[in-house]
């Protein structure tokens, strides 16, 4: 069992299970809470995370695909999906494929937002760019269903955020690139609306000055 | 005309951005000679902004007085003077930077305005030795998880709605606590919670990196209210659902960024339920835990007067016609050029 990635929520090890090259998603107890609240965070999130990447898949999104999942354990086996973190990519590609990466992630947003599925984690670390040029989507231990205009706006606060942050060399014309493949997938009018919710919710944030 | 970097040059800072009026007297190789302070109490309910900046025009003389007296100093020996220009309440900004404005003419020294948000990290730098942390910053006013990123104090998560010491305030108050002078509602709390032993599910909102304490605000109100739960442990699991939510938020920052130290800045941070936890993290990412010393944990004038020393040395000065104090002024809007990325 190697461990691949110590991620704050859950850590990923890679292991082979039955003659296949895996990842074992395992939500490991915190011990800063108490074993009450651990328990409840980490079963929750265990369950829960496996019904919405098969909803994704049924919307058209790459997501890794399920093998196991053992609830009193907190843990999940799911494929390895060979590839490369966007968070790694994104910087080191040129214009053009950037942009074109970035509308992709944008189309793939507005399939999982079509059938009600709120990521709740859209950063550049959790989508990974396969060999073949299609981006799966990871880590959907965050996730929640709506079709309310509010979680979608949060979710892609988050990922403009997640340029702005990581990727600020080129932070806006990447985020422009992104709505323009999310409006490609949801429509202009539904597009408008959610970036009129990005836009409040920014603002809502505390001390934000009314620019633009 | 100040001799950067010595000893014998100071520089006043004057906090006024909320219920705090501080004025300090820092010495430019980061030595805080004095630091004074007088809060406003509300009779009852929250800071009320009007009251507030009365109350700070009130005590400014006082305090002022107090901070030269302590520092051993004449006002003639000040080379700098640094004020809290933004985010806070309107009016107690204002006061503040009258003051400054005042005493730098008279004096004929450079003003510098200081965003409040860099001063609590700035100052717990300082008193850390940190150099660069993932900083948790948590007040009454701010609930920010942020690390440095070319040039800019980044934010990777903060509330989505009220900050973390206001939850706290407004639940206090709403289940008929007091504060005392030197022992604020989240003291209180923390107290009460210390004897909580039955956990009372509340709802834990993050999302992705941001935080919501609103619901949680409610529903901790309404589990009192309803009587099954005693207020020890209401309390209790509060704390225990709001602080795992800053401390999740937080260890997210850190594992993505890498960074080697963990910094707890800010009114709240002088929770010890919350240090514990965040001590936790930063052990299990191989980081150093910092956590600003309680004395410069609120608001003060010390942590104005160091951000506008570190400003100034590195260029920044802020002419008194564009002085003006600005009450949404974002962390991440500044310029820090007296930071190195690593």
């Amino acid at each position: 069992m190697v461990l691949i990635k110590k991620g704050a929520e859950a850590s990923l090890y890679l292991e082979e299970w039955h003659d296949r090259k895996v990842i074992m998603k395992r939500r490991l107890p915190k011990k800063y809470r108490i074993p009450e609240l651990d328990l409840m965070i980490r079963s929750q999130r265990t369950m829960h995370e496996p019904h919405i990447i098969h909803k994704a898949k049924e919307a058209g999104v790459p997501t890794p695909t399920i093998f196991m999942v053992n609830v009193a354990e907190a843990n999940i086996i799911m494929e390895f999906v060979e590839g490369k973190q966007v968070k790694e990519v994104l910087d080191n590609v040129s214009k053009e494929e950037r942009l074109s990466l970035c509308a992709l992630i944008g189309r793939m947003i507005g399939r999982l937002h079509n059938h009600g599925i709120i990521h709740g984690d859209l950063t550049t670390s959790n989508m990974i760019l396969t060999s073949y040029g299609k981006v799966v989507f990871v880590d959907f231990g965050l996730s929640e269903r709506s079709i309310e205009l509010e979680p979608k706006g949060v979710d892609l606060h988050l990922m403009k955020r997640t340029l702005h942050s990581t990727h600020y060399k080129h932070a806006k014309e990447s985020y422009k690139a992104v709505m323009e493949g999310y409006a490609e997938s949801v429509g202009a009018e539904e597009a408008k609306k959610v970036t009129a919710k990005i836009r409040e919710i920014e603002k809502r944030g505390r001390y934000v000055a009314d620019r633009e | 005309m100040p001799t950067n970097n010595s000893a014998d040059s100071y520089c006043l800072g004057i906090e006024s951005t909320a219920d705090d009026f501080g004025v300090a007297v820092v010495s430019f190789e980061g030595k805080v000679l004095s630091n004074a302070n007088d809060a406003y109490m509300p009779k009852e309910g929250g800071i009320h902004p009007r009251e507030a900046a009365r109350h700070h025009a009130e005590v400014s003389e006082k305090v002022l007085t107090e901070a030269f007296d302590k520092a051993g100093i004449k006002p003639r020996d000040i080379c700098l003077v640094a004020f809290s220009q933004g985010p806070g309440l309107g009016p107690c900004l204002r006061t503040g930077a009258t003051a400054a404005r005042a005493l730098a003419s008279y004096l004929d020294v450079p003003l510098v305005g200081v965003n409040h948000c860099v001063g609590h990290i700035e100052i717990g730098k300082l008193a850390t030795g940190a150099t660069d942390p993932v900083t948790l910053y948590v007040s009454g006013g701010n609930t920010i998880v942020s690390a440095f990123e070319a040039g800019r104090y980044r934010i990777f998560g903060e509330t989505l709605d009220i900050a973390m010491g206001n939850c706290l305030d407004v639940f206090a108050r709403a289940v008929g606590l007091q504060q005392r002078k030197g022992a604020p509602f989240g003291a209180v709390v923390e107290e009460l919670a210390r004897k909580g032993k039955q956990f009372v599910s509340l709802p834990y909102t993050v999302k992705g990196m941001d935080l919501s304490f609103s619901g949680l605000l409610t529903a901790s109100v309404q589990a009192f209210q309803s009587g099954k739960y005693s207020l020890e442990d209401v309390c209790f699991s509060l704390q225990e659902v709001a602080f795992s939510m800053l401390t999740e938020v937080t260890e997210r920052a850190l594992a993505h960024t890498q960074k080697p130290e963990v910094l707890l800045t800010g009114g709240v941070a002088a929770n010890k339920k919350l240090q514990s936890m965040l001590a936790v993290i930063a052990e299990e990412h191989d980081a150093r835990f910092c956590v600003v010393p309680l004395r410069l944990a609120a608001d003060n004038g010390a942590m104005i007067a160091w951000a506008g020393i570190l400003a100034y040395q590195s260029g920044i000065s802020t002419p008194v016609e564009k002085s003006f104090v600005n009450v949404k002024w974002r962390l991440e809007e500044v310029y820090a050029p007296w930071v190195e990325g690593k």
